[in-house]
């Protein structure tokens, strides 16, 4: 094997780029800008990480694609996609972290963003176990980080004890089930070991092993019933910081593991085309996002914290995702991507509002929404837009993800067929979901505002952010193609 | 057809007054009354017009108009005149300018109250005048709208609840109407007068009702009686009528007795019977009771009030009886060997005189009451007059005409409709003319009575004091119908000329199908 | 006709106008709402004047949308789609000119009044299952806002309970035409396509498919015993969006059923037709009988509105010539009539007097104090009860009609329905205006307290409504055929046709 270094380089430049504008920051902040007050070193630590992201997408845009460095990463359609969709996130995140009360130490914020950004990237192009697990906890323990940043809130700090302990578990999980993969097939890059499996069938080793990955993966993408850390670090976590969380890991997760699964696991799929499935661990699949789907919706409808709602929404999703991730085989990586992209698209929004209400006071609970449209009608017509979308309500964006993930879903088997239940069991299910996404828009676009509320000032360029994000959501929904013909 | 659309000028023309009442918000009494009186008196100038023009020698139809209407219902504007609606016209266009006047001092609002009015009785006349059910039902049920409003808002006490009764009754025998005729459409798809007689006639509408179950020929015939039935009244239907015809005001009461009772009897004649005769004939027996329960209880209930208007509309009920019960026995006698046509045909000439005698009649009863209650103060008790007649005598002398025309006296108008009556049912069913004449009895007592306890003896009660006799108007309204009474008592000819040979057409061809 | 896919855009940017204009003044954003909704009439009716009946949908806008799935944005109109934008842009240009008083966030309200009339228009011209299931949720949520923000009697709740029950049935037909779209291969979701697609499926799966898609079109038209939520939503709401909402929104279900759940499987339908045709007889004479029992004008209206569509439903059902052409002329009739009553009782009567008690409004003779309002609504309520001369008789005798050619026993129950209406009808008549005091005073008498009250003058926006909708209830009343000429050869085209055909043994 040679090893094509240059290529490597050019296929890593986006990483490059990242990594170098964090350590500028770093770098910056240190010297120049040590005497500006926190808002100002926040403003120009972002200035600077924007143009380190803005860099790393062109040179997405621009770089091979293939396979990189014999095999070890790939740039296929979906990885090129998620890196871009990766780099929007956090574009977004980015523009709304202004609006919010400015952390005590902004270029160490900003500079582990961008370390979480980069090990996102790196989840959406590995393709061989060992990269797989460093690009994970690369982004894992950047997110850990960055989730227990603000030194104000008690809460902060326990989101990210909790995340962190939950993460390293799964880590281990996932660690020891990588080990076994490599013990049964004997290697650790994907292709070869979608070969092995193929040739030797069903081993109760290879199971198990399934079973860790399985596991790890329903703890990235918060799927129930590995979803217990969610609710404490959205809620925990600075809004922009769960704002990344919620959204470009997200994103991150599903690519990554769906490559696990299906370019690499998939001869030891198994079936939900009918109940008696070969066993693998499509069923398994099928249970998780069943259980997911009905804790997520069940759950949200009992919160009267938003961020917690938002997280047992994301919950929801997550499960509703899954049906994608299962449709995969079949209908490739479309509807998935666009569904992840568009709800990463959607929590980015919404969390960026959170942001912007905390600058003039506390936005933890419902009620604290009330009259948003009243103190910024900016603000309040965002909101409907990115909550109406997380509904699926026509014409935004998350209707055609969840209606392109489903259709996708029923073509596996027909109704009758376990995935058709679960989509039949997701759409009766957004009707509760409608129920508390319309309980938020009641109170942010109905109810009267408190006495004491203010109105709210948004800073120009958190203003443009989230104008950007719903002018996205409402454009993607009305020309669907854009992203669905990208595969 | 004529060149001039008589027909539908006698309809529209009392409309047109209405519509131009309503856009003229801001006449003065005086003018208001004097149009509304203007447009409803139309009526028997057009119908003299009409008369002119009409040859009875002809059974059709006459000064027919047919026009292409929605063609998806099969649907045409049809109207045409014949012996029966012309002698039916003549008497709305007689009763009602007579029943404008009446209210003419008791109503604060004339304006309203003439829209109204003239609205009823352009719908009553395209009753008597329509020959496709689409309009015809059209004029049928609008005529309810502007009779509950003149019940309700002139009334009496009771108004309200006597104008709901009246108006749910009828909506609910219409419901019936109307799901009878969705049958019949649906059977033969026409919903024409003509040739729907003609399928009644010889079998073909029963056999298509029968295509979806044989009972339906006799379940759309009973629906459609019950629409009838409650129109008439037919006894037991008529529990709405006694309220109805005392709260409403005396104009309205002398509308609704002579013409709105007269379009279920009509229903009957036009549409019941040719449409179904077999059914018609198979239950004539049980209507024969019905129809001799309305003539006899009505008559003793009659007897037993103390109410003036009261009185009077139960023996409304007793006198409309008597023409279904005519109807039924010449149905019940159909098919039977031995049925001379001449009893038959003296049955149906009684039924269409005593309908029009009644309307003359029971509208001047009902006007003289009037009088006495407003002479009285709102009182209409039997026992609040006594000795009228020293008091009044003009007004004693009308009514008295007017009660012994109700009576059948001979030489009065009445006798003439009753006598045929009684004759063609004897010569029919002979043991229903016998019970029936329980019901003359008993009139002879009521309105015996009557006269004898307020007009009779000494004065009393209201009329112990100050009694004015009658005045201009309350002779410009008895009159005509009292001169009527005697000329048609001594020459009923004027009248039966008009329909004799119709009622020979259809005594000649009594036969089921 | 190629102008009607403008009815949508229009209103859209009609929407946009609004809300800006009503940054500027509350009279700004009236004017343009009045202009776009006035519009979008004048359009539709454009196209009538130049409509050339025929069967089956002429194309509009047929372009491709979505090509990896097949979905196409296709708009179409036949005669039935037609009646039903001419109902629509009458509704909507009424609504405004009844909304005219309305003071709070006016902008708001007329652009979410505008966008949920864009996506009635949408779903009217739509010809492909997938963009009418889009327009069909696209007017969900302006239902919600308009009934919360503005509306009155138990606003919230009433405004989540339409919501959700909307949602619900619409997630059923999503379910049933994703099935559809999945047997067939995931082609496209033309009418053709998708009837095709289920006529592959076994009898079991097609009464299933059938049954989630018309009961999820039927629960947004008011069937039995999923209509609860009208009455509460439409009370709740503010007087244009109950006008919109049971005049023209309740028909969207009623359209969907015809137009997307009767050609879909004729097997299905013939299975559910019975079932269909009772639930929609018992809901005429329940609905009928539980609005008799109201205590509150607007509930009588709403309930009454339950019972007309059951004639509407029972049209669709009983899958014949006449009942199906007697179903979409109720749906006009209804329309305008349904937008006659709740404009008196929500503008004319509420607005001024604070009360929908009918013991309140029994107290004061209302027709003395607002003559033009009585008439409207004894005209409204004559009509409403079907007497002939007005749009709702010839609709409900052509219903009959067809009613008692498949079985005469759902006529006979439908006229029951008939009798129930009068009844109710009359009796919020007789006592909401005409004050049912036993001591009845003639007219003209002022009697004491009456001097009390006043009311402002019925404003010239009210009078030009109410004269559109009566003249439109007498026009057809008159002359249904001007509407049947164009719905009868619609229902000629060949889907249509085998649903009929199933649905006669």
């Amino acid at each position: 094997m040679n090893p094509d270094y240059s290529g490597l380089f050019a296929a890593l430049l986006p990483e490059t780029a990242l990594v170098l504008g964090a350590l500028v920051v770093l770098g910056l902040d240190l010297s120049a800008f040590r005497r500006r007050n926190p808002g100002e070193r926040l403003q120009l630590a972002l200035g600077v990480a924007t143009l380190a992201v803005l860099a790393a997408g062109v040179s997405v845009w621009f770089g091979p694609a293939g396979p990189v460095f014999g095999g070890v990463l790939i740039l296929d359609p979906l990885a090129v996609a998620t890196r871009l969709g990766v780099l929007v996130l956090t574009l977004l995140t980015l523009g709304v972290a202004p609006g919010g009360t400015a952390p005590r130490h902004p270029a160490e914020y900003v500079a582990v963003m961008l370390f979480a950004a980069t090990g996102l990237m790196l989840m959406a192009a590995a393709q061989q176990l060992l990269l797989v697990f460093l690009a994970l906890e690369l982004a894992s323990l950047s997110l850990y980080v960055i989730a227990g940043f603000d030194h104000t809130r008690p809460e902060s700090a326990e989101a990210a004890l909790k995340y962190f302990l939950f993460g390293g578990m799964a880590a281990a999980f996932l660690l020891f089930g990588f080990s076994l993969i490599y013990g049964v097939t004997g290697s650790i890059e994907l292709p070869r070991i979608a070969a092995q499996i193929a040739l030797q069938g069903a081993d109760p080793l290879l199971l198990v092993a399934l079973v860790m990955v399985l596991v790890a993966f329903g703890f990235k993408v918060a799927a129930a019933p590995f979803h217990l850390w969610a609710p404490d670090v959205y809620q925990g976590a600075p809004a922009s910081s769960a704002a990344l969380i919620a959204s470009a890991s997200k994103l991150a997760g599903f690519t990554l593991f769906t490559r696990l699964l299906w370019p690499g696991f998939r001869a030891a799929a198994g079936s939900v085309a009918s109940l008696t499935a070969a066993p693998g661990w499509l069923p398994v699949v099928a249970v998780i996002s069943a259980s997911s789907l009905l804790l997520g919706n069940f759950a949200a409808l009992a919160q009267s914290n938003l961020r917690r709602l938002l997280a047992y929404s994301a919950i929801a999703h997550a499960g509703a995702l899954l049906l994608g991730v299962m449709a995969f085989g079949r209908a490739g990586p479309a509807p998935l991507f666009y569904y992840a992209s568009t709800y990463g698209l959607a929590t980015v929004g919404a969390f960026g509002v959170i942001t912007a209400m905390e600058s003039v006071g506390r936005c933890e609970y419902i009620a604290d929404l009330a009259g948003l449209h009243r103190r910024s009608p900016l603000l309040a017509a965002c909101l409907a837009v990115f909550i109406l979308s997380l509904a699926g309500i026509p014409p935004l964006a998350g209707f055609f993800g969840k209606f392109a993930v489903f259709s996708a879903a029923l073509q596996l088997g027909g109704v009758a067929a376990p995935a058709g239940w679960l989509t039949i069991l997701a759409i009766a299910l957004s009707t509760v979901a409608l129920y508390y996404y319309l309980i938020v828009l009641k109170q942010a676009l109905v109810a009267a505002p408190a006495a004491d509320a203010r109105p709210i000032k948004v800073p120009r360029v958190a203003a443009l952010t989230l104008v950007a994000a719903a002018v996205l959501i409402v454009w993607f929904g009305l020309f669907p193609s854009q992203l669905l013909g990208l595969f | 057809m004529s060149s001039v659309p008589l027909l539908s000028l006698i309809i529209f023309v009392p409309w047109t007054g209405a519509l131009l009442l309503a856009s003229l918000p801001r006449l003065g009494a005086p003018a208001c009354r004097a149009l509304a009186l203007a447009f409803s008196l139309s009526t028997i100038v057009l119908a003299m017009a009409c008369l002119g023009s009409f040859e009875s020698a002809s059974t059709g139809y006459q000064l027919v108009e047919r026009h292409d209407w929605i063609g998806a219902l099969n649907v045409h504007y049809h109207l045409g005149l014949d012996g029966l609606s012309l002698l039916l016209v003549l008497l709305t266009g007689l009763l009602s300018p007579a029943s404008l006047l009446a209210s003419w001092r008791h109503v604060g609002d004339p304006r309203f109250f003439g829209l109204l009015f003239l609205l009823l009785q352009g719908a009553a006349l395209g009753v008597f005048l329509a020959l496709d059910f689409f309009h015809w039902f059209i004029f049928w049920e609008l005529s309810l709208i502007p009779a509950y409003f003149l019940i309700k808002l002139w009334g009496g006490p009771g108004a309200a609840r006597a104008a709901y009764q009246f108006v749910i009754y009828t909506i609910g025998g219409s419901a019936f109407l109307l799901l009878g005729f969705v049958a019949i459409f649906a059977a033969t798809g026409t919903l024409d007068f003509v040739q729907l007689a003609s399928l009644g006639a010889d079998g073909t509408l029963g056999a298509k009702l029968a295509v979806l179950g044989s009972f339906w020929p006799q379940a759309v015939f009973l629906g459609v009686f019950l629409g009838f039935a409650v129109k008439v009244p037919l006894f037991p239907f008529h529990t709405w009528l006694p309220p109805a015809y005392a709260e409403a005001p005396i104009g309205v009461s002398m509308f609704l007795t002579g013409v709105m009772s007269k379009m279920g009897v009509y229903g009957f004649l036009r549409l019941l019977w040719p449409l179904f005769p077999g059914p018609l004939h198979a239950a004539a027996v049980p209507l024969l009771w019905l129809a001799l329960g309305g003539a006899v209880l009505g008559a003793f209930a009659a007897m037993r009030q103390t109410d003036l208007k009261r009185m009077i509309a139960y023996s409304s009920v007793n006198h409309v009886s008597y023409c279904l019960l005519a109807l039924f026995a010449v149905s019940a006698a159909t098919g039977r060997s031995g049925l001379t046509s001449e009893a038959a045909a003296a049955a149906l000439s009684g039924t269409l005189l005593q309908m029009f005698n009644h309307g003359l009649s029971a509208g001047a009863l009902f006007y003289c009451a009037g009088v006495l209650e407003a002479r009285a103060g709102g009182r209409r008790g039997l026992g609040d007059f006594g000795g009228v007649q020293s008091a009044a005598p003009v007004l004693a002398g009308l009514c008295g005409i007017a009660m012994f025309s109700s009576l059948g006296l001979p030489g009065l108008n009445g006798f003439i409709g009753e006598f045929l009556i009684f004759r063609g049912v004897w010569g029919l069913v002979p043991w229903a003319a016998a019970v029936a004449c329980l019901g003359l009895f008993a009139t002879a007592f009521f309105l015996l009575t009557f006269w004898q306890r307020v007009f009779h003896g000494p004065r009393a009660g209201a009329a112990a004091g100050e009694f004015a006799d009658l005045a201009g108007i309350d002779l410009a309204v008895l009159c005509p119908p009292v001169a009527l009474m005697f000329i048609l008592g001594v020459l009923p000819q004027i009248l039966t000329r008009l329909f004799n040979p119709l009622i020979t057409m259809w005594a000649n061809h009594l036969s089921l199908p | 006709m190629s102008l009607l896919p403008w009815t949508v855009y229009l209103s859209l940017a009609g929407a946009l106008l609004a809300l800006a204009g009503g940054l500027r003044s509350p009279g700004t954003a009236r004017w343009m709402a009045l202009l776009t909704a006035a519009g979008t009439w004048v359009l539709t009716l454009l196209a009538a004047s130049r409509f050339v009946p025929g069967p089956g949908l002429q194309t509009l806008v047929d372009i491709p949308w979505i090509p990896t799935m097949g979905v196409r944005y296709h708009l179409a109109a036949d005669g039935i789609s037609l009646t039903l934008l001419v109902l629509t842009g009458l509704a909507a240009t009424a609504g405004v000119l009844f909304s005219w008083n309305i003071e709070e966030r006016t902008g708001e309200f007329f652009a979410l009044f505008l966008t949920l009339v864009a996506g009635v228009y949408g779903v009217f011209l739509s010809a492909d299952a997938l963009v009418f299931f889009i327009f069909y949720e696209v007017a969900i949520v302006p239902k919600y806002f308009l009934i919360a923000n503005w509306g009155s009697t138990n606003r919230e709740y009433g405004a989540m309970k339409l919501a959700l029950y909307s949602f619900a049935g619409s997630s059923m037909v999503l379910a049933g035409l994703l099935w559809a779209y999945a047997v067939g291969g995931g082609h496209g979701f033309g009418f053709a396509d998708l009837a095709q697609a289920a006529a592959g499926l076994s009898r079991h799966q097609q009464i299933a498919i059938f049954g989630l898609v018309f009961f999820g079109f039927a629960t947004l038209a008011g069937i039995f015993p999923l209509h609860t939520w009208a009455p509460t939503g439409h009370v709740a709401a503010p007087t244009a969006a109950s006008m919109m909402l049971a005049g023209v929104v309740m028909k969207l279900g009623a359209y969907g059923c015809l137009r997307v759940a009767l050609p879909l499987s004729p097997v299905g339908f013939a299975y559910w037709q019975a079932p269909i045709a009772w639930l929609a007889v018992i809901g005429i004479v329940y609905a009928g009988l539980v609005a008799l029992m109201q205590e509150d004008l607007k509930f009588v209206i709403g309930y009454s509105s339950v019972s007309h569509m059951g004639f509407v439903l029972l049209g669709i059902a009983a899958a014949n010539l006449q009942a199906a052409s007697g179903a979409v002329l109720q749906m006009f009739s209804h329309g305008v009539i349904a937008g006659l009553l709740f404009a008196v009782v929500g503008r004319m009567v509420y607005d001024r007097t604070h009360t929908r008690k009918l013991a309140d409004l029994r107290a004061m003779p209302l027709y003395r104090l607002l003559p033009f309002a009585a008439a409207v609504f004894v005209v409204a309520g004559v009509a409403s009860m079907g007497l002939p001369g007005f749009s709702g008789f010839p609709a409900e005798l052509t219903i009959l009609i067809g009613a008692w050619k498949r079985d005469p026993a759902w006529a006979a129950v439908a006229a029951v329905g008939v009798l129930v209406a009068a009844a109710f009808t009359l009796r919020a008549i007789q006592l909401s205006f005409f004050g049912s005091t036993d001591k009845a005073q003639p007219p003209g008498h002022a009697s004491t307290g009456e001097d009390a009250l006043h009311f402002e003058p019925i404003t010239g926006a009210e009078k030009i409504g109410a004269l559109l909708l009566i003249g439109a209830t007498v026009l057809i009343g008159l002359r249904p055929d001007l509407l049947l000429d164009w719905i009868n050869p619609a229902l000629q085209s060949p889907l249509f046709q085998a649903a009929l055909k199933a649905g006669t043994p």
